[in-house]
């Protein structure tokens, strides 16, 4: 049997996502013995043409090229996986999508008119089909290998989408929502703004790791609850500003966070 | 006679912008007019949702502005941001974290440069499309290069817990300190590679290089103490000697209707930041060991054949497992890795060497700690003047060779190759300018 066809394509992005296979080390040799890696500018393979089996897709659609583009990829390509935040949710410079991109543009660019961008930045999925997504920011080499394995066995690779708590609880990690970590005045600690009750485990609970609270990389786990999140928050001395912010970061494309940002900052008005 | 020439060229392994570089001039009877090195990567706006954010979520923030060097945009935030601290760390707090720091930073030097020379240039060199097709040929090599990088993301790991995008930097230290025994392994792997990388540097200086000698300003970072990384005063080899809240004094911005990317000159003039430039600067500050390698070397710092760029990264690679290992040494953990900051409203710069050169942060602060405004300069974007001024130059000289028969393939892969030399990070190129803010 041939061996299957992979490539990997970039968008807006920071690159990061793409590490995954270039930080393997001398393992990326041994990939490559597996598959047959076709496309993949960043090493050195260009072939954006060619048909294959499976095409990894990093960053976030932000121009009408781009548009052409991932429609291209799709007809040439039997799987589409979305690889990281930026192409599995916009990442963070899906934050633009919540200002006017436009007067960014215009403030950030003395001569704007020499810059192409859409308005806002999307998804692959709002594009096209995608037929699996793999989360983070940046997604990891265990991640891409595991994918991979059940590609090459033709399983469906498998997913869960469990709290980090889970992830968390598992490395007996102190709790940052309970330990008193945060210098709030002097003396004075509190407790730290954790998203781990909201976020998908997968990234191997880094943060708590090193006694942070998580900030979300890996997206929203299944049923999540922002707002019982952001009424502890709350009871732990957040204000409301601060609560939307930590909510608004790498996946504030998710509805569901926009929405409770939104209750966040109207009921600040409604105090003022 | 004039005949307009346009030369696309698919960049791939260094400009990374799939389909979206090009290489566009006139020639007009062998001679290069109005040359251009188009780069299209749609912009992310960084600076602009900065805005408003507390100063804490900088680092995570400006980390996603480059999945390949994120500790360096990491370092120049907590740099700048550290400046407006009431009171000052401790000193002996202060002298342990820019140690540490330092150590973080010679991971991402190692990684990166491992990852330009053994994926990106190497194959070049030996007419690869890639370094999974070099390695069936030259397999020693490959794995020589793809250890060291793993190396420097190990070391990225000790103290960010992972290598893109680390989570261990924060305003005012570490989140965590490293465990001794995690130190000493970390030890033992350096001590173990401090042969490949040395042989690394000989092999590299034994390669066939091309040759195009220019002149050139080269700008970087120089103190006192060591060959400069995380601090220093902005030099230039003729005569600049500025502080990092000088820099929009002497460097200024501009756009360019070819590209996303923003260029840069110093006093009207392009320059060069990166490797090559810092061993113009800095040479005679690397350590004994890597002095006597250097020594036996064909090329002699300063040195100005841009080629030589991949021989300054092999030397800086070796330099930096030898600091690595001098900073860990007498490693020491704390209870608590960082201390509890108050900063006053004001505004900061920082500036640090990014593995690609100098890279420079200007941040506004308001009385609760929020982002006024930040402006962010990284090196590929002050690159791209000179770049577009090499390509000329060493283009030039080719066709006048071959006014007629010119191939396009030529001229097509020398400058790939000319570009190659800076590794330019595009993602990185894109996003930042100045900033005008409506206050």
């Amino acid at each position: 049997m041939d061996k299957p066809k992979i490539a990997i394509h970039k968008f807006a992005s920071c690159d990061g996502c793409q590490l995954a296979f270039l930080n393997m080390g001398p393992e990326l040799l041994e990939l490559a013995a597996m598959v047959n890696i076709v496309h993949f500018v960043e090493a050195g393979m260009v072939a954006p043409q060619e048909e294959v089996d499976i095409a990894f897709i990093e960053g976030s659609i932000s121009t009408e090229e781009d548009i052409e583009r991932i429609k291209f990829i799709r007809k040439i390509s039997r799987q589409v996986i979305s690889l990281g935040a930026c192409a599995s949710s916009g990442g963070l410079q899906a934050l633009r999508n919540l200002a006017d991109g436009d007067q960014w543009l215009r403030e950030l660019y003395p001569e704007p008119q020499y810059i192409q961008s859409l308005k806002s930045t999307h998804p692959l999925k709002k594009y096209i089909k995608v037929d699996f997504e793999v989360w983070g920011c940046p997604v990891n080499t265990g991640q891409i290998k595991q994918l991979i394995s059940s590609l090459l066995l033709g399983a469906k690779p498998q997913q869960t989408r469990d709290r980090l708590c889970l992830e968390c609880k598992r490395q007996q990690r102190v709790c940052t929502l309970v330990v008193k970590h945060r210098v709030v005045k002097q003396q004075e600690t509190g407790q730290q703004a954790c998203l781990g009750p909201i976020t998908a485990a997968g990234c191997g609970a880094l943060c708590p790791s090193v006694g942070r609270a998580c900030y979300g990389c890996y997206g929203l786990a299944d049923n999540p609850q922002p707002h019982a999140l952001s009424v502890r928050l709350e009871g732990l001395g957040f204000i409301g500003r601060e609560i939307a912010q930590k909510l608004l970061m790498i996946h504030s494309y998710e509805e569901s966070l926009q929405k409770e940002a939104q209750q966040l900052s109207a009921k600040q008005r409604d105090v003022l | 006679m004039s005949n307009k020439k346009t030369v696309p060229v698919n960049f791939p392994v260094l400009s990374r912008v799939e389909g979206e570089g090009a290489l566009e001039f006139n020639l007009d009877q062998g001679r290069i007019e109005d040359l251009k090195l188009r780069i299209f990567e749609p912009p992310r706006y960084f600076e602009k949702f900065l805005q408003g954010r507390h100063y804490s979520e900088v680092p995570d923030i400006v980390a996603r502005i480059c999945g390949i060097c994120p500790v360096a945009y990491q370092m120049t935030a907590v740099q700048a941001l550290e400046s407006l601290l009431v009171p000052d760390m401790p000193e002996d707090f202060s002298l342990w974290l820019q140690k540490m720091r330092q150590v973080l930073y010679c991971g991402e030097w190692i990684q990166s440069h491992a990852l330009h020379i053994h994926l990106l240039a190497a194959p070049d060199l030996f007419g690869f499309n890639s370094a999974i097709s070099m390695a069936e040929k030259y397999p020693d090599i490959v794995r020589r290069g793809v250890t060291l990088q793993a190396l420097g993301n190990d070391i990225i790991r000790l103290l960010g817990a992972r290598s893109v995008h680390p989570v261990g930097v924060k305003v005012g230290g570490f989140h965590k300190a490293p465990d001794p025994e995690a130190v000493n392994k970390l030890l033992e792997q350096l001590e173990a590679l401090k042969k490949e990388a040395c042989e690394l540097v000989l092999w590299l200086d034994s390669l066939d290089l091309p040759e195009s000698r220019q002149e050139f300003i080269s700008v970087s970072l120089h103190n006192e103490e060591n060959y400069a990384v995380y601090q220093g005063r902005i030099i230039s080899n003729q005569g600049l000697n500025i502080s990092c809240e000088q820099y929009q004094q002497y460097f200024k911005e501009f756009q360019q209707p070819q590209s996303t990317a923003f260029h840069s000159h110093l006093n009207g003039q392009p320059y060069l930041v990166g490797p090559l430039a810092r061993l113009n600067n800095n040479a005679d500050q690397l350590k004994p060991e890597v002095r006597s390698l250097a020594a036996q070397l064909s090329v002699d710092f300063p040195d100005n054949n841009m080629f030589n760029s991949i021989i300054a990264r092999g030397i800086e690679i070796y330099s930096c497992i030898l600091t690595a290992i001098d900073l860990l040494q007498d490693y020491s953990p704390l209870a608590q890795a960082w201390q509890p900051v108050r900063l006053q409203a004001g505004e900061c710069s920082g500036a640090t060497e990014a593995p690609r050169g100098l890279l420079w942060h200007y941040y506004k602060l308001d009385k609760d700690g929020l982002i006024i405004k930040a402006d962010i300069i990284p090196p590929t974007s002050q690159n791209q003047a000179r770049i577009e001024q090499d390509l000329q130059t060493t283009l030039q000289t080719y066709l006048l060779e071959q006014p007629e028969n010119y191939s396009e393939d030529k001229v097509r892969h020398l400058g790939e190759m000319v570009i190659r030399n800076y590794d330019p990070c595009i993602s990185c190129a894109t996003h930042f300018l100045k900033l005008k803010i409506n206050d």
